[in-house]
């Protein structure tokens, strides 16, 4: 069990929860996060925003039963902290773009940090509907960071500028950028979202269709290659 | 862990009578990687069909007060890939092997089963029950004399000891319980998901593809525990009980209602490793009761 070390809002419905403990979360991983006993039964699979010595941290969005209790947490409350689980972003090289809408910027800090660290251009569009967040811990861990703020973030990028684009925000977004990103030679990864039930890939309820057949969000996933889940679509 | 747990189910030997249930464990492998699970007494398989089945379209799982519905739509390897990539893994492991099979048809059933007599497990138990394959085993464990026709096909076929695992949405779950040990099954588990409905009220339309799916957890517990209460008393044939246990007081109560064995689900996603909790609380509990095996307290309600 790990506690809470902080949990503020830093918008309306939005807020950054830090727990205690050594966690070897990775780009574009999540937790399974519970701070209750049976009820209600899922816990809720939340990106990792960051990860460092001290803690894990969550950016989230409150949505619903689960979310509205781990927005009541206070510094010193006990929270079950399950996982790092999925596979996340590639450890890539080049000259990367990390394009994030709505909740979905949440594990493309930890992205950026480590991708900047180990000596990429990062370049960030991040779009949100009214109001940017954590502006500036997102500029700390970039080159550049363009905001957009109520329109569409897609507009904004160009990817022939980039080796890699990596993604993460409304599936609508995601189908965009892919058709943007296509025939540029930019490789494009997607952060699929899913209702999970287990999180570690026993129960088959957030499988996803890809050229490769099924595959398992929570485990193959939540991160895929844009063609392999997108090249179906228009 | 002492020898108050430890059970036997149809001449099987189990250390401890907690099994994982269908469809919530995959094949082991993913909880492997998180805990012991060679301290369970058992692992019984997701439901294989004849063929590899890719699963239902759209939402498959819902939550609702104290439970979940699920319509995954017995997304499984088939037979072949279970044998193949998984089987022996399984049968290498301290555990009672339980194979999950389902089908769509008789035939589907049949070739399903004979298949598996040419390989090691220790039970099959047969679903005739899943209520989220269209034209699926709904009908056969709904209806006493449909359950009947295929038990007693697969009674012919099968070399494994056979356990079927009825619906809670039979008509008569006492009677049809009775016609599976007429024909000759070697153990009862009950109960599968309950039918039930979600409706998404911006879209005014179910929330599952199906309409309908099936529901788990806490809220069926009371009912399960009815089901698994009156079943084993009218069987002289073994029941695993489930639907709905999510603490050893649970496990106790399906233990004191008739149940040999019991299977924990839904729980499982609460904590990956509640069933050993589960355990540790029965193992308890009975020390503190001064109960020297759990078969004491079996049935006694």
């Amino acid at each position: 069990m790990a506690t809470v070390l902080k949990n503020i809002a830093v918008s309306d419905d939005f807020y950054l929860l830090k727990a205690s403990g050594k966690f070897d979360g990775k780009m574009g991983q999540f937790c399974m996060l519970r701070a209750w006993d049976e009820y209600p039964v899922l816990s809720r699979p939340i990106s990792i925003f960051d990860c460092d010595d001290e803690g894990i941290s969550f950016l989230y969005k409150v949505v619903g039963q689960g979310t509205e209790i781990l927005a009541q947490l206070k510094e010193g409350d006990d929270i079950d902290v399950q996982g790092p689980y999925g596979t996340g972003f590639p450890d890539v090289k080049g000259k990367i773009a990390l394009v994030g809408g709505g909740i979905g910027v949440a594990p493309l800090h930890l992205t950026a940090k480590v991708l900047k660290a180990a000596g990429n251009t990062v370049d960030m569009y991040l779009g949100f509907q009214s109001e940017a967040l954590l502006k500036e811990d997102y500029e700390a861990v970039c080159d550049n960071l363009i905001i957009n703020i109520g329109g569409y973030v897609t507009d904004d990028i160009n990817p022939a500028e980039y080796d890699y684009i990596l993604t993460c925000g409304p599936e609508i977004m995601m189908k965009v950028l892919y058709n943007k990103v296509k025939g540029t030679g930019a490789q494009l990864y997607v952060s699929m979202e899913n209702r999970m039930g287990c999180g570690v890939g026993a129960c088959l309820v957030c499988s996803c269709k890809t050229s490769g057949g099924n595959k398992k969000v929570c485990k193959d996933g939540p991160v895929f290659k844009a063609e392999e889940v997108f090249a179906d679509e228009q | 862990m002492s020898s108050r747990l430890q059970v036997e189910f149809a001449g099987v030997p189990f250390k401890n009578p907690v099994v994982m249930a269908s469809g919530t464990f995959g094949f082991g492998r993913e909880y492997a990687d998180l805990f012991d699970i060679e301290q369970l007494g058992g692992i019984s398989s997701k439901g294989l069909t004849l063929n590899p089945r890719s699963g239902n379209e759209g939402i498959r799982i819902w939550e609702t007060p104290s439970g979940i519905m699920n319509s995954v739509g017995l997304e499984n390897p088939g037979v072949e890939g279970f044998i193949a990539k998984d089987l022996d893994w399984v049968n290498s492991l301290d555990l009672v092997n339980v194979v999950n099979v389902g089908g769509h048809s008789i035939e589907d059933y049949v070739q399903a089963v004979e298949r598996l007599n040419d390989v090691n497990l220790d039970i099959l138990e047969l679903n005739i029950s899943c209520p989220n394959v269209k034209q699926g085993g709904m009908n056969f464990g709904v209806k006493t004399d449909l359950a009947s026709e295929v038990v007693r096909t697969i009674r012919k076929v099968c070399k494994h000891k056979l356990v079927i695992k009825l619906s809670p949405n039979a008509e008569n779950i006492v009677d049809l319980a009775k016609a599976c040990e007429a024909e000759g099954a070697e153990g009862i588990s009950l109960v599968n998901t309950f039918l039930g409905m979600a409706i998404d009220i911006n879209k005014r339309k179910p929330v599952f593809n199906n309409g309908y799916a099936g529901l788990s957890g806490p809220a069926i517990k009371p009912i399960a525990l009815r089901m698994v209460h009156q079943v084993s008393h009218a069987v002289n044939i073994p029941v695993m009980g489930l639907g709905g246990i999510t603490n050893w007081q649970d496990a106790i109560e399906f233990i004191m209602a008739g149940a040999t064995v019991v299977q924990v689900g839904t729980a499982t996603f609460m904590k990956p490793d509640k069933a050993l909790d589960i355990i540790a609380g029965m193992e308890r509990y009975c020390e503190e009761n001064n109960i020297a095996n759990i078969s004491e307290i079996r049935g006694i309600v």
